[in-house]
């Protein structure tokens, strides 16, 4: 027990420090990079929690592939992030007071009189054999088989409606359009003329001039 | 076994493979013959009809171990959303060429979106209705959004999209919360934990938060600010289905959530319900007289007649849940003609969105005005139309649960909306047309003028004869 939670408060510490670099550095990448340590010390309390194949998954598509994509968009984009940043002493205070009263109003609701272990007793711990990706695939094509299927729909539509709205089918009086069919399927003669002429032509004598 | 599955799966099984079909299909003919993606749509949307009416429920049957449902409610609100998706596509098809919109992967889109809808009026379980609801969204922000040269319609899928999204993200909060406390996403596990078990702190959060997300995508106040700007700012055709068969739809998720999962905790958000309806039909009402705008005219009247619904909710009784099916139908059908009208007065290049394009159309067109007579004195709640009917049977059911004080100021309220309802029909009967409107107003098409016609006919037939409809619908509720 001892080591487990000496983990949690490490990789717990982690994600606290990172999220507030999120929020503090004033660099979009650094803070793009935050998020990075900040998924990598949630996946830990993931695995803490037995959940270890939502923990991979976490580090493969979130940090392998969704922050690779973000911090590409944000070295691309180049922000000015001063405009987003003015006022930010002006509203300090009243934004100091939402969070104080969003904190206190969290606090009287999540606290453990509620939430504790009394209400929710903890979960059985698993055993050694059990795989969470094993159970996870039974689950899902069995009980949760039809909202698998969903997903399938969902995701195609996604696909379906992200190619309707920015594919731009381009004519061919725009500019810089290719058509790259026609120019495979050129012919030498679409671009060649061949022009009979005598080997030799007589020059036709200048126009002399005035003087 | 596998027999018995595809039967009661059937209806979403057809839209599904006719979405698919035509997604691939008009790559290859939609060059070539431009309306056979149209036509095929509104094919298959009557084919599903017709499977649902030869297999209408009279008994519950679930699949997918208590995932999906198929009952005589989903059956009867499946129905309505075909019939308000079918005529929808078919009034909305001329306005869409005009503008460059009436693409084949509009109709698939459609057809996604209504299987998301008819997922959602079987869905049994948290997770099904999530996924229900999130197919049916998704494809309506792509819809707006197809318009790409219009800013409005771009700003109003954005809108549609942050908030909805947001709204979305707070009903997964709450649904989460319920499943701590339960146990189980199971709506009729939930049901029979929450008869049996006192109430805890932790099942009301979650249940906040799932109001909350349920009155966003309702539109009721004072969640509503988006309804006004996402129904101005889309193209009409497009406005026409997103008011009408969506609606059913966040009916079906609010019957199936809040009635068959959390009926138990009925005191808890019943006085919220309450809250909600006196806001929505207040704002609905009062600021639908300062609009000069049809479509945001229209869009407050939806506020408003959202009120309503909630009321038939909070009575807590199945009559009452039946109103308030009976009131969303009815709401869909009246919504779907008085958007068909603008779509009908609108041409390329002009959308007659505004209540003075309507001047003089008296003269110009006696048949659409008549059309949008009816519909506005109907949403008025005029009697014999059949909205003055949908109106009386929830505030019967009001009354009956105790709560007099509320039918009374939902009728007070209805008389002051009265107002902007009967000037609309002042500018169409006495008011004169401005110089440019004076020539046209001929319909465009066939369709839109028989669809129109046909529509004002239900609502006036189904409101000298509502019984056989109200009877239907309180059968199914009892299962």
């Amino acid at each position: 027990m001892g080591v487990e939670k000496f983990l949690f408060y490490v990789f717990v510490l982690i994600a606290v420090f990172a999220s507030l670099g999120v929020i503090g550095s004033r660099n979009p990448v650094r803070s793009a990079l935050f998020l990075v340590l900040a998924f990598v010390a949630t996946a830990g309390v993931w695995l803490l929690l037995q959940a270890e194949f939502l923990g991979i998954v976490l580090i493969l598509v979130y940090v392998g592939a969704v922050m690779v994509l973000f911090l590409f968009v944000i070295m691309m984009l180049d922000i000015n992030l001063t405009p987003l940043k003015e006022g930010f002493a002006r509203y300090l205070p009243i934004g100091i007071v939402v969070a104080l009263v969003v904190l206190a109003e969290m606090a009287m609701v999540l606290n453990p009189t509620f939430f504790g272990l009394q209400n929710f007793p903890s979960p059985v711990a698993l055993a050694v054999t059990d795989s969470n990706t094993k159970m996870l695939g039974q689950l899902l094509f069995t009980e949760y088989l039809f909202a698998f299927e969903l997903a399938a729909v969902l995701l195609l539509l996604s696909i379906v409606a992200a190619i309707v709205l920015t594919l731009r089918r381009r004519h061919q009086s725009e500019a810089l359009y290719q058509d790259v069919g026609v120019q495979v399927r050129v012919q030498a003669s679409d671009r060649l003329t061949m022009v009979k002429m005598a080997p030799t032509v007589k020059a036709n004598a200048p126009e002399q001039g005035a003087e | 076994m596998m027999d018995m599955m595809l039967q009661v799966l059937a209806p979403e099984l057809l839209i599904l493979i006719a979405a698919m079909t035509l997604l691939v299909g008009d790559t290859f003919w939609g060059h070539r013959y431009k309306a056979l993606t149209f036509q095929l749509t509104l094919v298959s949307i009557a084919l599903t009809a017709l499977v649902i009416l030869a297999s209408f429920s009279t008994t519950s049957v679930q699949l997918f171990n208590g995932a999906f449902i198929r009952d005589g409610v989903a059956d009867v609100l499946k129905l309505s959303m075909l019939f308000m998706t079918f005529f929808a596509f078919l009034f909305a098809r001329d306005y869409l060429v005009q503008r460059n919109i009436e693409r084949g992967e509009y109709y698939v889109l459609g057809l996604l979106s209504l299987l998301g809808m008819m997922v959602l009026a079987s869905s049994y379980d948290m997770v099904t209705l999530f996924m229900g609801l999130e197919i049916m969204s998704l494809a309506l922000y792509a819809m707006i959004a197809m318009q790409k040269d219009s800013g409005f319609a771009i700003e109003s899928a954005m809108k549609y999209f942050v908030l909805g999204a947001m709204a979305t993200g707070l009903l997964l909060y709450g649904m989460t919360l319920v499943y701590g406390n339960v146990g189980s996403l199971q709506l009729a596990t939930i049901y029979q934990t929450l008869a049996t078990t006192e109430e805890s702190l932790v099942l009301s959060l979650g249940l906040v938060f799932i109001l909350v997300g349920l009155a966003f995508k309702f539109g009721a106040a004072p969640f509503h600010n988006w309804v006004p700007d996402v129904y101005h700012g889309s193209p009409t055709g497009i406005t026409l289905f997103l008011s009408s068969a969506p609606k059913i739809a966040a009916f079906a998720l609010m019957f199936r959530l809040l009635i068959e999962g959390l009926e138990a905790a009925l005191m808890q958000w019943q006085s919220i319900l309450i809250i909600l309806a006196i806001l929505s039909l207040v704002v609905g009402n009062v600021i639908a007289i300062a609009q000069t705008n049809l479509k945001r005219m229209l869009a407050y009247s939806t506020i408003s007649h959202m009120g309503f619904i909630l009321l038939g909710f909070l009575t807590g009784n199945v009559g009452g849940y039946a109103a308030a099916m009976f009131y969303v139908v009815i709401y869909a059908l009246m919504s779907l003609g008085g958007f068909a009208v603008i779509v009908a007065l609108s041409r390329k290049g002009f959308e007659a969105d505004n209540i003075a394009d309507l001047a003089g159309l008296g003269k110009r067109n006696p048949v659409l005005a008549l059309t949008m007579l009816v519909i506005v004195l109907s949403m008025a709640g005029i009697p014999p139309f059949v909205g003055f009917y949908a109106k009386l049977v929830v505030l019967t059911e009001v009354v009956e649960a105790g709560l007099t004080w509320l039918a009374v100021f939902a009728v007070v309220m209805s008389v002051i909306g009265a107002y902007y309802y009967l000037r609309v029909i002042k500018v169409m009967y006495f008011d004169q047309p401005a110089e440019e409107n004076a020539h046209n107003a001929d319909f465009a098409n066939a369709s839109l003028r028989y669809g129109l016609i046909l529509v004002a006919t239900l609502v006036l037939m189904l409101g000298i004869l509502p019984d056989g409809l109200l009877t239907l619908f309180n059968d199914v509720m009892m299962y």
